[in-house]
């Protein structure tokens, strides 16, 4: 495979598999704990390399998900004991993140993490760091991490689908069912940020936010139904992955931005001609009802 | 000491310092608003939508200047206020959604510009890169004086609006119904915040601007009920952690100032939580701790009174008949050992007493005749109110308020004497009286 087609295919996966977990944020209207999530995992990331003295993806993934789970713990224990929801999770990222900057400046020497880097990620990069099992290329070890967690929170979520869809629609018939919300809202979370960690080594966080929650709401835009919500937010991560790369290449500019940019080009189409939800469609039955 | 004051005698240090002061101040105060309006994430999404902003600035003008910076950064954050409010009017997209799309979208569009400036001929974008994650040492005295006017602008906005902007944190709808354009105040509020954020960001960078709105009014919050004294607090925590983080960070070697900033901020935050007064965990916690311990007392002592009282009714009671703990918690249930904790508190008040030579959990417990008295007052208080419960719909509605005394002093008078009367025909009516324990 050349070059070209690994970044685009890293592209889709990270953007198939954050937007599929996506669009269950925004579902619940946790769109906001997803960002959080994907910046605590900055000194989850530090942490795991302190102790394990490597880079090696495994040691981050595990550190990066155990912060995310730590930032949902504390934004529900502090929204619990009386913030409200908004400030719980302001306070809590930004204060983890405090915390990694501080520890990347004071291990400078020892951590060669580019706060940048990990901001920004280069996705073109990811060819380069290829996986090999016995002297065999299997292609960059990106693709394998987003492609194994993606294929794990189908696994989850496959098996857990009418219990994830009612919790998210309904959450108090949801208890009253018996059904463990509590624990769900816990897996859930714990798939979210074992796909931002994996994601965001590649392509940095600004990426993993976008796609979390660009393509999942232009497909919220599009349809009234879970399942093809879920497909439709793929198949537009996929889309956006391909013309933004072309689109980066064209004007020789970053990748992750001109990808971010066009999944906001496309939420702006859907915005203005979704046939159901769209402001001009919306507008033009206005009018029509009034002739 | 010395090396602080060798610092403080050093003028750059001494400009950083005001500068992060003014930033703490004025974030401080503006975030009170934030945190009340429930948007103290659109501290973040402005942060980030920022960049594009400064950008096009620097695309246009070529040079690093910090007012058409400003300017760029505040039209870009007003127009991520426009989206966001666009989208969550026009489309059923929830405002956590629309925040985090404009937000990361509006930032992916200013690293495509960003990357474009790196490319082109003066592509020195040094100055751009401070923007993003903060150095507040590169300050310079220029930087601090313009930050210093727009500070003292924001403050004084905020006085002279302090009303209206009162008004729209906690009833836009009153407000509309005065007549008063709050629309306009709503857009005038945004304007403030994003000025707030945009003088920040080069002191402590996108991500962590968004705590300096929230962390000290979140602070502040927990030490008062009134908006104004709320408002003054925040605004001194975030001086406060402005000056500490500064400190910290120039006494110590390759320390970052935003994040030192935002992790003191974040430390008076935790202190708040915990030792405010009225609403810190620590005085809740007591709270719930001595409300639990009078709530077991008062179970005990009406579990010893309904033992005594069936014995009554079933003619067995003779005087100095005691009941053990496994009695007591059967009618009802709690630990063995914590109900034999509640006994031994109740007998050093004189209000239980042990009956006959057995120890621990098999001692046999009595009422005194004070204790008796007590337990005949919240036995009947509990029955009453079982009845009005039972007969609401009858009675009437009624809001009890429990630091005005019992049931029996707040009900009107004929409703009173409608309970007795149903308490008489329900047969509930506490048979068992003590010396001095009124009627028979």
């Amino acid at each position: 495979m050349s070059y070209e087609l690994w970044v685009i295919l890293t592209g889709a996966l990270v953007a198939s598999s954050c937007s599929f977990i996506g669009c269950w944020l925004i579902l619940r209207r946790m769109a906001m704990l997803g960002d959080a999530i994907s910046h605590t995992a900055l000194p989850g990331i530090v942490i795991a390399f302190l102790i394990s003295h490597s880079l090696d993806s495994w040691a981050m993934l595990i550190g990066a998900a155990v912060f995310g789970l730590l930032t949902t713990f504390l934004v529900q224990t502090l929204h619990q004991s009386g913030v409200q929801s908004d400030a719980a999770i302001g306070v809590t990222f930004t204060s983890l993140f405090a915390v990694g900057v501080v520890l990347v400046s004071v291990y400078a020497r020892d951590v060669h993490i580019d706060l940048a880097h990990v901001l920004y990620g280069e996705i073109a990069y990811v060819p380069w760091n290829q996986l090999v099992v016995g002297g065999v290329e299997l292609g960059p070890r990106a693709v394998w991490m987003v492609g194994g967690t993606f294929l794990l929170s189908l696994a989850v979520i496959g098996l857990l689908y009418k219990e994830f869809k009612i919790t998210s629609f309904d959450p108090a018939l949801a208890a009253a069912l018996g059904l463990p919300v509590t624990l769900l809202h816990y897996i859930l979370m714990t798939l979210v940020s074992m796909t931002t960690v994996s994601a965001f080594e590649s392509v940095g966080a600004i990426l993993v936010v976008a796609m979390l929650i660009v393509p999942g709401a232009t497909a919220y835009l599009l349809t009234d139904r879970l399942g093809i919500m879920l497909g439709m937010s793929c198949i537009i991560g996929i889309v956006t992955a391909v013309i933004g790369y072309y689109a980066a290449v064209l004007l020789n500019a970053s990748i992750a931005g001109a990808m971010t940019t066009t999944a906001g080009t496309l939420f702006l189409l859907a915005f203005l001609f979704s046939p159901s939800h769209g402001v001009v469609m919306k507008w033009r039955a206005k009018r029509r009802l009034a002739n | 000491m010395e090396s602080l004051w060798l610092i403080l005698s050093d003028p750059n240090t001494r400009w950083v310092l005001a500068a992060c002061v003014l930033l703490g101040l004025s974030s401080g105060v503006l975030g009170c608003f934030a945190l009340l309006r429930k948007h103290s994430l659109l501290g973040d999404a402005f942060a980030h939508a920022a960049l594009p902003g400064i950008c096009i600035a620097f695309m246009l003008v070529g040079s690093k200047s910090i007012t058409l910076f400003l300017i760029g950064a505040v039209v870009a954050g007003l127009l991520a206020a426009a989206c966001i409010q666009a989208i969550t009017r026009y489309s059923r997209i929830k405002e956590d959604t629309a925040l985090g799309l404009v937000l990361s979208v509006f930032f992916g569009f200013g690293i495509v510009l960003l990357t474009k400036i790196q490319q082109s001929a003066n592509g020195n974008q040094s100055g751009l890169d401070s923007f993003l994650f903060g150095k507040a040492a590169s300050l310079v005295g220029t930087d601090v004086k313009v930050m210093m006017g727009v500070a003292a602008v924001l403050l004084f906005v905020c006085w002279l609006f302090f009303k209206e902007f009162k008004l729209l944190s906690f009833d836009p709808g009153f407000g509309r119904g005065l007549g008063l354009p709050m629309g306009l105040f709503n857009a005038l509020l945004m304007l403030l915040i994003v000025l707030a954020v945009v003088i920040g960001l080069q002191a402590v960078g996108v991500v962590l601007m968004a705590a300096m709105l929230i962390i000290p009014a979140l602070a502040a919050r927990y030490w008062t009920e009134r908006l104004d004294r709320m408002i003054v607090l925040a605004g001194l925590f975030g001086a406060l952690s402005g000056a500490a983080g500064t400190l910290v960070s120039s006494l110590t070697y390759n320390m970052p100032t935003g994040p030192v900033i935002v992790l003191c901020a974040t430390a008076l935050f935790l202190l708040s939580l915990i030792v405010a007064p009225q609403r810190g965990l620590a005085v809740k916690g007591m709270r719930r701790i001595k409300l639990r311990s009078r709530i077991a007392e008062e179970n005990l002592l009406q579990s010893l009174y309904d033992l005594a009282e069936k014995d009554l009714l079933a003619g067995r009671l003779r005087p100095g008949i005691g009941y053990r703990i496994a009695q007591l918690i059967e009618r009802r249930p709690t630990a063995p050992k914590a109900a034999l904790r509640t006994l031994r508190r109740l007998h050093r008040d004189g209000l239980v007493k042990r009956v006959g030579a057995a120890q621990g959990l098999e001692t046999r417990w009595m009422l005194t005749d004070k204790g008796g008295e007590l337990a005949y007052e919240l036995t009947l208080h509990q029955r009453m109110w079982e009845i009005f419960n039972m007969y609401e719909g009858v009675l009437g509605s009624f809001k009890w308020d429990g630091r005005q005394g019992g049931l029996a002093e707040q009900l009107p008078p004929e409703v009173l004497q409608e309970v007795d009367r149903l308490l008489d025909a329900h047969e509930l009516k506490p048979r068992l009286t003590f010396a001095g324990g009124g009627r028979a």
